[in-house]
């Protein structure tokens, strides 16, 4: 039996990988694709607390965290689509317009 | 056993998901990412949740990275076009600021597990595993999360068809 506490330091170390990503990358993909690991991450710490509460609550959170992942994976692509037609670019030091 | 499998699925998840952010390819990333995403699945069936393990593959490591490896084919990079990474500085601070933010994750972790019920003590009340529980919460007490992320859904489907086409 694994205690909670490994899951979750295992959880907080995939969720830094995943910051760490959205930091350093300029590859707009890439940091999206960072996003997705931070999901994963707190996915991990919610249904490792679920089995500690002894409850399904925490289970629940994660299906409906997956279906706000997918919509926004959708949205986010068709954007990064976007910005790649107009820039030709998938560089986000390229996206400045909105900057100052 | 269950120890053993624990300690080399984390591995295989952390050191996958540093491949993740490393990689130079979007293509190998995505394929690192998937790793990550399996390996994390087999850790919800360790954790008795059979139901979201199926669903974090056929969603997650199915649906979503699909699209991904779809929409990196559809843009058709060549290698100039990836261009050059952050500064060294700004990587070093980076590495520094998420070393920090483990560290105090880690630390919150430690201090909050004393009130927690120990291992032992967690298998004797298991959680009611199975899809039949959890539809039962679901479509009982999360019924309107449950709704409103069926209206999220088809909001995600009309905003993305309208940002991608070219003209309606």
């Amino acid at each position: 039996m694994v205690s909670s506490s490994a899951y979750m330091i295992l959880s907080a170390t995939i969720f830094a990988i995943g910051v760490l990503g959205v930091l350093v990358r300029r590859n707009v993909l890439v940091m999206f694709m960072s996003i997705e690991l931070m999901l994963n991450g707190v996915n991990l710490a919610l249904v490792a607390l679920s089995r500690q509460l002894g409850s399904l609550d925490g289970q629940v959170l994660v299906f409906l965290v997956m279906t706000v992942a997918a919509a926004e994976a959708a949205v986010g692509l068709a954007i990064i689509i976007c910005l790649f037609r107009n820039k030709k670019s998938v560089n986000v030091d390229d996206f400045n317009l909105m900057k100052w | 056993m269950e120890i053993l499998i624990f300690a080399i699925l984390a591995v295989i998840a952390v050191v996958c998901a540093i491949l993740v952010i490393s990689q130079r390819s979007p293509v190998a990333s995505a394929l690192f990412l998937i790793a990550t995403m399996v390996s994390i699945a087999i850790l919800f069936l360790l954790l008795n949740a059979p139901f979201l393990a199926a669903i974090q593959i056929i969603v997650y490591a199915g649906a979503i990275m699909v699209l991904f490896i779809f929409v990196i084919m559809l843009l058709n990079l060549r290698r100039d076009e990836f261009g050059p990474e952050r500064r060294k500085v700004q990587r070093f601070f980076a590495i520094l600021f998420v070393f920090l933010l483990l560290i105090g994750l880690a630390t919150i972790i430690q201090v909050g597990a004393f009130g927690l019920k120990s291992a032992e003590e967690v298998s004797d009340v298991t959680t009611p595993a199975g899809v039949e529980a959890l539809a039962q919460l679901l479509f009982t007490k999360y019924l309107f999360p449950f709704e409103l992320a069926s209206i999220l859904l088809l909001v995600a489907i009309i905003g993305a068809v309208v940002m991608a086409k070219r003209r309606l």
